[in-house]
Order: C-alpha cells, then sequence, then structure tokens
C-alpha cells in the first residue's frame, strides 16, 4: 500500500477546513465541504486497492486478486450521502438569501451562539 | 432470527415514505393521525424488543448472513437492553412531540410529518446497529432529517443559518467518522464491531488505533454537543420549533454518547482496554470541561430554548462521565438519566412551545410575570416540576441515576467527580426554576446584568403565530412525561436490571462469543435492588437545596447592589466564555480542529 494516496487526502481535508473556516459565502463553504469529503474518499479506495488487481466480479478463472469490493461499495453509499447533505445547505442557502439578501455568513448575525 | 428489530426501523421509514408520496392527497389531521400512528407502533415494537432482549441480546443478521468460521459477513442489529432502552425513549418522545404538534403546528406541510418519522427510522436503526458502517448510514440520516426538522419553517433568516451552521459542523463531524472507520477498517479488515473486538484483541494500541479512534469520538462528540464541538447547538435549538426541539434535546445529543460507549466496548476495547485508566481520563476529562461550559453558559441565558440547550450539554457531559467510567454502575446510570432526563427536557420543551405560541417570546425578562393568568398555571406547574427534576430530587427518576453514577465514581476512585457534576446540575436547575419564577409567578426584576437577554427578533424564531393562542389540552403530552421521568425512580428494581445489562454491555469477549460464536452468556439475571446509600441522599439534597438556594439568589439580588457588585466581579470571564460563542461558523470549525487535535495529542500520549 502506497503512502501517497493518504498524503493527497490529507491535503485535501485541511485544504477544505481550511476554506470551511475562512469562507464568507455559504455555497463557496458548501463546495469546502465537499472538498473535505473528497478526501474520504481517497482514504477508502486507497485502502482497499491491490496493485495489479482486477475489478471485483467472481466469475470464471481469477486472473489477478480482486480490489476489495467494500470500501468501493462504502465510497459509492459515501457519495450519495454527500449528495444528499450538498443539495440540502445549497437550497438552505437559497432560501438565506432569500430572506437575509446575503450568503454571507458573518453578514447574517442574528444569531449569537 | 429475531425480526423485531428490522421492522422497528423499516415501519417508520415506510410510513414516512407513504406520508411524503400520499400526504398531500389526505386530509391534513389524518397525516398527522397517520403519523402518531406510526410513531405508536414503532414505539410498542421498540418496547416489545426491549423485553425479548432482557434475557439475552437479539442479534439480526440481514439476509440471514450469518456468520461463517467465526467471520461475520453479513450487517447485524444487536439489540440489548442498553441500547434498548435508548430505543423506547426515541420512540416515546417522537409520539409525545407529533401529539403536540396536533395542536402546536396547525399549519404545516406533511412533509413535516415524513422527517419526524424518517428521523425516528434514522435514530431505531442508530440506537441497535452493531456494524460500524451502518451505524454511519443511521448517523446520516438521522442527521439529514435533523438539518430539514430545523429548517423547515422558514420564517427568517436566522433559522437558516442556524440550519446551515447545524448541517455543515455535523458534516465535518460525519467525516471525521468516516475517516476513522476507513482507517480501523484498514487495519482490521472488519466493520463488525464483534470482529473488529476480535482483531484488535490483545495488540498493542499503535498510533492507527487511536487516531482512528480518536476521529469516530471527534464524530460522536460533536454530535453529542460535547466541548468544544458543541457551538453549533444552541443556535440549532434556538431556531427549531419545540416539538422538534423536544427531540434534540431529549434524545438525538445523548444518542452520540452511547454510540461512543458501544464502539468502544464491543469494538476499540479489544486493543485499548489495555490502557483503559487513559480512555478513563479522556473521557471524563471532556465529560468534566462538558458539564462545566454548559452550566455557565445555562445560567447566563435569558432565551428558553438557549438555556435547555447549555442544559442539555451540561447534562451530556454527566452522560459522558458515567460512560466514561468504565463500570457497569456507570454505564446504567448514563443509560437511566438518559432516559429520565429526555422525559423532563421534553417536556419542559413542549411546554415552552405552548408559552411561545401563548405569549409570543421565549425571553426570561419580556415574559416576566405574564404567566401569571389562571389558564397558565399548568404550564408553570409543569415548568417548576421539571425544575425539580433536574435539580434530582431525591425519589425521582434524574435523582435514582445520578445515585449510580456517583456510586460508580467512587467505586472507580474519581471521589472529587460527584461534587462537580452535583454543581453542573445545581447550577442549570437554578437556571430553570430561576426562569419558571420569573414566567409564571413575576418574581424578580425584569434585568439582570449577568444575563444576556435575547435579541429583538429572537422571539419569533420558528415558532407559529396564531391568534387563537393554543389548547391547553396540548400540555398533556408534557405532563405524561414529566410523570415517566418522575416515576423511573419509584422503580428500584430498574437500576438492579440496569447495572447487570451495563456489566453485560462492557463485556467483549461474551459479546464477540455470541456474535461469532453464537454461544450466548446465561440469561441476564437482575442485580440486587439498588439501594441508595446516605451518599445518595445527601447528593440529592445538597444538589437540590443548592439549585432552589441559587435561584433565590438570582432572583432576589439580581437588580440590587449586591448584584451589580456580582456581575462586576463576573463579568469579565463571562464575556469572555460569551465571546468564544460567537455563533460564527468558521470560528466553530476551528474549535472541532482544536479540539481534535487536543484529543489526538492526549491519545498519542496517554495511549501508549
Amino acid at each position: 500500500m502506497s503512502f501517497y494516496p493518504f498524503v493527497v487526502a490529507a491535503v485535501l481535508f485541511v485544504a477544505g477546513l481550511y476554506g470551511v473556516v475562512t469562507s464568507r459565502n455559504y455555497v463557496h463553504l458548501a463546495v469546502c465541504l465537499t472538498v473535505m469529503q473528497s478526501s474520504t474518499y481517497i482514504v477508502l479506495l486507497s485502502i482497499g486497492y491491490v496493485h495489479g488487481g482486477t475489478a471485483p466480479i467472481f466469475k470464471g478463472p481469477a486472473k489477478a486478486p480482486p480490489v476489495d469490493p467494500v470500501v468501493q461499495s462504502l465510497t459509492l453509499t459515501d457519495v450519495v450521502v454527500s449528495v444528499v447533505v450538498l443539495a440540502l445547505i445549497l437550497a438552505l442557502a437559497i432560501q438565506a438569501h432569500k430572506r437575509a439578501g446575503t450568503v454571507d455568513p458573518d453578514k447574517m448575525t442574528d444569531l449569537h451562539g | 432470527m429475531p425480526l423485531l428489530p428490522p421492522l422497528t426501523v423499516a415501519v417508520p421509514l415506510a410510513c414516512a415514505a407513504f406520508v411524503a408520496a400520499f400526504g398531500s392527497l389526505i386530509p391534513r389531521r389524518a397525516v398527522t393521525l397517520t403519523a402518531i400512528a406510526a410513531a405508536v407502533a414503532t414505539t410498542a415494537l421498540q418496547f416489545a424488543q426491549l423485553l425479548q432482549s432482557l434475557p439475552r441480546d437479539l442479534n439480526h443478521w440481514f439476509g440471514g448472513w450469518t456468520p461463517q468460521h467465526h467471520f461475520a459477513l453479513g450487517i447485524l442489529f444487536t439489540v440489548d437492553p442498553i441500547d434498548g432502552i435508548l430505543a423506547c425513549v426515541a420512540g416515546v418522545l417522537v409520539v409525545a412531540s407529533l401529539t403536540f404538534s396536533w395542536w402546536g403546528l396547525r399549519e404545516v406541510s406533511h412533509l413535516y410529518y415524513a422527517l419526524m418519522l424518517a428521523f425516528l427510522g434514522g435514530m431505531a436503526g442508530f440506537a441497535i446497529s452493531a456494524d460500524l458502517f451502518d451505524i454511519f448510514v443511521f448517523f446520516e440520516l438521522m442527521s439529514v432529517t435533523g438539518y430539514g426538522l430545523c429548517s423547515f419553517r422558514q420564517t427568517s433568516s436566522s433559522v437558516m443559518q442556524g440550519a446551515l451552521n447545524f448541517a455543515i459542523i455535523n458534516s465535518i463531524g460525519a467525516f471525521f467518522i468516516l475517516m476513522g472507520i476507513a482507517l480501523v477498517y484498514g487495519r482490521t479488515g472488519a466493520l463488525n464491531l464483534a470482529q473488529i473486538g476480535a482483531a484488535l484483541r490483545g495488540q498493542h494500541p499503535d498510533a492507527l488505533v487511536v487516531v482512528s479512534f480518536v476521529f469516530i469520538l471527534v464524530g460522536f462528540l460533536t454530535k453529542a454537543g460535547a466541548v468544544p464541538f458543541h457551538f453549533w447547538m444552541s443556535d440549532a435549538y434556538a431556531v427549531a420549533a419545540a416539538p422538534v426541539g423536544a427531540l434534540y434535546a431529549g434524545i438525538m445529543s445523548d444518542l452520540g454518547y452511547h454510540a461512543i460507549a458501544r464502539i468502544y466496548a464491543d469494538g476499540f476495547a479489544g486493543s485499548l482496554g489495555a490502557v483503559e485508566p487513559a480512555v478513563r481520563d479522556m473521557l471524563v476529562g471532556v465529560g468534566v470541561a462538558t458539564v462545566v461550559v454548559g452550566a455557565v453558559m445555562c445560567f447566563i441565558q435569558a432565551d428558553l430554548k438557549r438555556q435547555i440547550a447549555f442544559l442539555v450539554i451540561c447534562h451530556g457531559g454527566i452522560f459522558l462521565c458515567g460512560i466514561g467510567l468504565l463500570n457497569p454502575a456507570g454505564m446504567a446510570g448514563s443509560t437511566l438519566y438518559v432516559a429520565a432526563d429526555a422525559m423532563i427536557k421534553a417536556a419542559v420543551f413542549l411546554t415552552m412551545g405552548y408559552i411561545i405560541v401563548s405569549l409570543g417570546t421565549s425571553d426570561e425578562f419580556a415574559l416576566r410575570g405574564r404567566g401569571r393568568r389562571r389558564r397558565h398555571a399548568l404550564a408553570g406547574v409543569v415548568f417548576g416540576l421539571a425544575g425539580l427534576g433536574f435539580a434530582v430530587v431525591p425519589g425521582s427518576g434524574p435523582w435514582l441515576s445520578a445515585s449510580l453514577i456517583q456510586q460508580a465514581a467512587v467505586a472507580a476512585g474519581f471521589a472529587w467527580l460527584p461534587p462537580v457534576l452535583a454543581a453542573g446540575t445545581a447550577v442549570t436547575a437554578a437556571a430553570v426554576l430561576r426562569s419558571g419564577a420569573r414566567i409564571f409567578l413575576g418574581w424578580g426584576a425584569d434585568h439582570d446584568p449577568l444575563i444576556s437577554s435575547a435579541q429583538p427578533d429572537e422571539p419569533q424564531e420558528g415558532e407559529p403565530q396564531e391568534e387563537e393562542g393554543i389548547s391547553i389540552v396540548s400540555l398533556a403530552p408534557a405532563g405524561v412525561l414529566l410523570v415517566a421521568g418522575f416515576g423511573m425512580g419509584f422503580a428500584p428494581h430498574l437500576a438492579g436490571w440496569a447495572t447487570a445489562a451495563g456489566r453485560q454491555f462492557l463485556d467483549l469477549p461474551g459479546y464477540i462469543h455470541e456474535v461469532l460464536g453464537g454461544q450466548y452468556p446465561p440469561p441476564l439475571r437482575p442485580g440486587p435492588a439498588f439501594h441508595p446509600g446516605a451518599g445518595s441522599w445527601a447528593y440529592g439534597a445538597a444538589t437540590a437545596a443548592g439549585a432552589l438556594a441559587l435561584a433565590a439568589a438570582s432572583l432576589r439580588w439580581s437588580a440590587s447592589g449586591l448584584g451589580q457588585v456580582v456581575a462586576r466581579l463576573l463579568g469579565p470571564p463571562l464575556r469572555g466564555v460569551r465571546a468564544v460563542h460567537s455563533g460564527r461558523v468558521g470560528d466553530m470549525a476551528t474549535w472541532m480542529t482544536v479540539g481534535a487535535v487536543a484529543l489526538c495529542a492526549a491519545g498519542a500520549i496517554g495511549f501508549r
């Protein structure tokens, strides 16, 4: 198992987190969340990856060791979940824009923690 | 193969789909009745599953994929009494909230009911999943429906902002969980908790195990609202409608703590069991920090919903301490405390919904004396009794469970812990008693330099504005919940059962044999009936007296010269605590990162 996918994942995670922390726009923020989530796909897929392996379709004699199908299905589920969350956050951002006329979290200062 | 566990998830989800698809075609009252019926049926199934799980755990393998040669292939639901109790609490609270909605939320789309049922399905599945990825999926189902429920009343931009911050922070928490799951899968090749426990058993905790455990911990602590992952909670609670807030406060947050308990006890304990004192210190440490911050912030809020939000945070810290003691009595105490406290918290939230609809605001000072009219007397009684329940008055359900935690703490060598927990409990209860006395009796001044008032536009948030008021019957669900919460104190055998169940819950080798080998432990026998000792009575009496004294002092002296002196002394530190709660989503994410790094560092140092 190579080390590089984890470096890429860490970079994506931190970059996304930096974006979330500094964002001034909820739409931009939603995209940053997607960047963060991409890092989980990479970690999942790289864990199940077998160098020189084939697709995990078990029919006939196996030519090479298959990659792990479990993490692939986890990634698919993860993609579905992320799409749902992204859609919901964008919908909320649109509603926020309708009410407040802005999507800047700092300008919507009605709430104070 | 027991059929009840999957049914408790399938019934609410199927009914949610039905309501979403056909709800617009049938009258609104019929939709409400359908939703209530579905929730009642689910709750009945959950109680049946709890009773069945008493002699031995219920294990349902989906599609009949049972383990082969001690290797788990399929996906598992495990119902043991601890998880069974939580599932029942979720069901009961959803029934109560939906019943309140009959009066409290008349002009609401049928999709609200679909979301409530899906939320119930998510919680039911989350409570009994014994597979890491399944836990994640139900976590997300519960979260996404939660975001929707938070925002369905789009009355103002602050509702949107609260829901957005809720969604964003919890999503980051979910990424942490998923990352942790991926790492532990990479290490063990398993998602089933028992399988993970078997794979990790006897292995020294290396960096990978520690990091994956901490990541999963961060995610669930975010959901549960532990310090410093709690910043989203007060905003989400403040903007949620009362029936939704009752569910958030009652059960959603606390499910996060029990997920941590299950994942540790059934999985990671295999490896981290070798450094159990360090795990105990970490969990209790986070718990104590949560108790302190939650109690202080609770006391200085004037908005009723924010008070309860911080009360939930503070009490969550107590549950985490009970779980973190990692002994049967602590586990049992936490579970019973969650159940009893959930009933009372939800009762208060529903009563607040009644107050807000009747009187148009949730600000303690704006409401001063306005609850003195005779038709609000019942709401005042519920409020006052709930405050006494929060103050663990001897004989009540919370008192029984707090005594268990107290004994567990002493047994684990944490004799300093009960006074800290008692102080936190007393301060939060004092806040509720104080606001109740101010609203329903008109006591105290109409301002207090210590307490931050709500902003002028906040009262309308998320609440229906109905001209004709609200029927007094809408308080019935709150009353029933209150009776249930108090009544748990009159069932001394409950504690014996729960302690025995807690012992089984923490028994990793037994669980591995049961799941992978099919060899069940001997049927559960209740421990001896719980006899509260002198310490328990002292604990309850001192907490209740402290709460009453603090509430009285706050009402009596807030506007006098003494109050000014106290405000001048406590002002600067309180301003600091308040400034940290800025409500900015970027700050929340920063605090999360700080917390995650701190826990990782603590794990790296402590778990070696």
